[in-house]
């Protein structure tokens, strides 16, 4: 063992006390049984930033295991520094296996994208999350959020949403798009884009959401309805987009645009790589089957 | 007219400590009436409003509500889900600085639909349409339904506050100084209009307010207020005219001749 | 059929609490009846109390004691104690006032002042308005200033307004505070007619008259107020 790797060895399994994560447990238990409601917490500092995944972190921390499947994204993609980093930190304290894989993962932490391949049963989703609160910037006043919540008034969401027809002609919100749980609590789903909104809508895979810096886990269990908001007269619709992905030619997928140059040269790409490679992986398969035919 | 009371109070006191707020206030106020509560700043009058609103937990004493259904209810016995649900469907609250009745940063449509949002209303254009006709009631160009109240005149915030607590047809609305801080000419025309509203919804009104002439163009009855005390109460042009207690011989002496 | 307003044992005072509390006698012992159709008019110099008579008469000054009883939607009731939603709703449907001074509400147009007595009874707005169009127009009023708030008006078109608006309704009781001081021969004739058709349709009127034509014109009865004079109060 290198010195570096004694030193590690002395954390606790996961990085936080047993104490710890049975109280995140059990705010997590809580969360499960209340979908939708912000569930408070101890949250604790972590070896990283605010704003880096805390949330998410120690939620994680608190449900894996030596058998789990870890795998991490930010924004969709396996490879960017927060996703390699945090996989590096579980590999390290944990010890567990990783993957960039959607399919084989049995935790995926994810910032702010939902996988395009479709979850199954026994697969946890961990959402970090910035700010938990939905009516937040309608009303700063926490008391106020909380009451309202309590008993149901969400007129005030709609006031947003409205907002956004009345200047725009259409819903603009495009990420963190409210949407109402098991018809009750209306919740944050934290910055994803609202392409992945209808992915929630009775999901086979468990989905946790951890908020480190506003000491929030809420919950949405598998197979629960999960509505986005709208209007009668100005449903609720996804971002489309004219092209496939430059890059493995998938149309339905949400696409990021990739600045190639300064006189204007960009490309439209699958935001989720895993997805993408895979597609390119077996496009060229395919191609060589027949090359050698 | 019917028979049966609004709302009541009965011996409604609040103390903050050994200070009183207001105390041993009873009255009854019947649908489509105005009720005038006068006195000078520290009086108590705002203390009264707020706990006859459920804004303020009163020390001791009753205020009973008739619902829709005609039931007596006590305000503080029910539970706040119900109280605030009354607040945003059967009641209105015209608060003497507009900022702390509206939203300030969202648009004048919004701000007159939101209650209806909050009762469930998920028609946009249905929506938009109660609001651009509600800003008409209130003299509120329609152009002007985007913008936000931060770009409106003081005038127009009040007119437009009115709007946003009339929209879902109140019983019964509090005010507090709905003139205060106007100038006079916006101060007629806003009188005007809540009096053309008042009559044509039938709206019962407690308005509290230190300005005489207020009260006497919009309330049919008045209370003065004293330390805390109703020192003398009656129809609003009887103790005008003819008062009788010696503070509301004082304030009406004070009364400035134009 | 009850008779329409009996005041008896009437007394009223002022006590004036900024001038430590001096009383101030006004009238004591007040009696008269008015029956349906009968004009009567308040008699006596200025200062007699005529003017308080009739304000505690419409329930606008506090009586000390006594009783003025009118029959009110065919009960009998007593003003002096009565609360002060019976007194509104007995100023809504039985007793009308014309008062000298129009107490002016900014932005209401001539005809709406009219026409507001008669639409707090029910009546549809157009009817009413229409019906106070009719009354301006008897006054002759010009008609170019019915859709304009009365504010800015001369006294004797104020007054006209004024007695427009106490006159369009059917009050069975109503009364007059000094409804031609402002008006010229002419209007002080026309209201006179008017005075003297609501004699006929059975109204119990009860006025102060300083104009001894008009006064002579419309009383049935005349009722000394000096001598409802109290004696010297002391303070």
């Amino acid at each position: 063992m290198s010195a570096t790797a004694e030193h590690i060895a002395r954390y606790n399994f996961a990085y936080l006390d047993e104490q710890t994560k049975r109280m995140i447990r059990r705010a997590i238990l809580k969360a499960i049984s209340i979908p939708g409601y912000q569930v408070p917490f101890a949250s604790r500092e972590m070896p990283m930033p605010y704003g880096w995944g805390t949330g998410g972190v120690q939620v994680t921390a608190s449900i894996i295991g030596p058998d789990d499947v870890l795998k991490v994204i930010d924004q969709g993609a396996d490879d960017t520094t927060n996703a390699v980093s945090i996989r590096a930190f579980f590999q390290t304290v944990a010890d567990v296996a990783t993957t960039t894989e959607t399919g084989k993962a049995t935790i995926i932490q994810t910032r702010h994208r939902i996988p395009e391949e479709s979850l199954t049963a026994g697969q946890v989703l961990v959402y970090q999350v910035p700010i938990p609160e939905p009516l937040r910037f309608l009303e700063p006043r926490e008391t106020e959020t909380r009451k309202m919540h309590a008993l149901e008034e969400y007129g005030l969401m709609h006031v947003k949403l409205y907002e956004d027809i009345a200047r725009h002609g259409h819903i603009a919100t495009t990420y963190a798009y409210p949407v109402k749980v098991e018809g009750r609590y209306v919740m944050d789903p934290s910055p994803t884009p609202k392409f992945d909104n209808p992915k929630m809508h009775m999901s086979p895979a468990l989905q946790l959401f951890g908020a480190g810096r506003e000491k929030r886990i809420y919950a949405v269990p598998p197979f629960t309805r999960v509505e986005s908001l709208d209007f009668e007269d100005h449903p609720f619709q996804v971002q489309t987009f004219e092209e496939p992905c430059a890059l493995c030619g998938g149309t339905g997928t949400y696409l990021d645009e990739v600045v190639l140059d300064d006189r204007g040269g960009r490309m439209f790409v699958c935001s989720d790589t895993d997805y993408c490679e895979k597609r390119q992986a077996s496009a060229s398969a395919l191609l060589g089957e027949e090359d050698a035919r | 007219m019917t028979d049966q009371a609004l709302l009541s109070a009965r011996s409604l006191s609040k103390h903050y400590g050994n200070r009183i707020g207001c105390t041993d206030i009873s009255f009854d106020l019947w649908p489509g009436e105005v009720l005038a509560v006068v006195g000078e700043s520290g009086s108590g009058k705002t203390t009264l409003l707020n706990c006859l609103s459920t804004r303020l937990l009163p020390t001791s004493g009753v205020v009973s509500y008739r619902m829709r259904d005609g039931a007596f209810r006590d305000l503080y016995r029910m539970s706040e889900a119900e109280r605030r649900f009354l607040m945003r469907t059967d009641w209105g609250f015209v608060h003497q600085n507009p900022a702390d009745g509206l939203r300030m940063t969202v648009s004048a449509g919004a701000n007159v639909g939101e209650r209806l949002m909050a009762l469930g209303e998920r028609h946009y254009g249905n929506i938009r349409a109660s609001a651009t006709d509600w800003l008409g009631r209130v003299e509120i160009a329609h152009d002007r339904v985007d913008d936000e109240p931060r770009a409106f005149s003081g005038g127009m915030r009040q007119r437009l506050q009115i709007a946003r607590n009339l929209v879902t047809g109140p019983r019964l609305v509090f005010m507090d100084e709905p003139t205060g801080g106007l100038d006079v000419s916006v101060q007629a025309r806003l009188l005007d209009l809540l009096r053309g509203l008042v009559q044509e919804m039938e709206l019962a009104a407690i308005v509290v307010t230190h300005d005489l002439a207020v009260a006497r163009l919009l309330s049919h009855r008045i209370m003065v207020m004293k330390e805390g005390r109703a020192v003398e109460s009656g129809l609003t042009d009887r103790v005008l005219d003819d008062p009788q207690a010696p503070y509301t011989q004082l304030l009406v002496s004070s009364i400035l001749q134009v | 059929m009850a008779t329409p307003l009996v005041v008896s044992e009437l007394s009223k005072s002022f006590t004036m609490h900024l001038q430590g509390g001096i009383r101030l006698g006004v009238v004591k012992d007040v009696a008269f009846s008015v029956r349906a159709g009968e004009c009567a008019v308040l008699g006596g110099p200025s200062g007699a109390g005529k003017s308080s008579i009739l304000k505690m008469v419409y329930g606008n000054y506090c009586a000390d004691q006594g009783q003025i009883i009118v029959s009110h939607r065919g009960k009998l009731i007593d003003l002096v104690t009565a609360d002060p939603r019976t007194i509104m709703a007995v100023r809504q449907e039985t007793i009308g006032y014309v008062s000298q001074f129009l107490r002016v509400v900014p932005r209401v147009s001539a005809l709406d002042v009219v026409a507001e007595p008669l639409v707090e009874t029910g009546a549809a707005l157009e009817v009413a308005r229409a019906r106070a169009a009719e009354l301006l127009s008897r006054l002759n009023l010009p008609e170019r200033l019915w859709g304009l708030p009365p504010a800015t008006f001369s006294g004797g078109e104020q007054q006209r307004v004024n007695d427009a608006r106490g006159f369009i309704t059917a009050h069975p009781v109503l009364l007059l505070d000094e409804p031609t001081a402002s008006l010229d021969r002419t209007n002080g004739r026309v209201v006179i007619d008017m005075i003297l058709e609501k004699k006929q349709g059975g109204t119990a009127l009860l006025g102060i008259f300083h104009d001894q034509e008009v006064r002579e014109a419309v009383a049935d009865t005349v009722i000394d107020v000096t001598a409802f004079a109290p004696e010297k109060a002391a303070a």
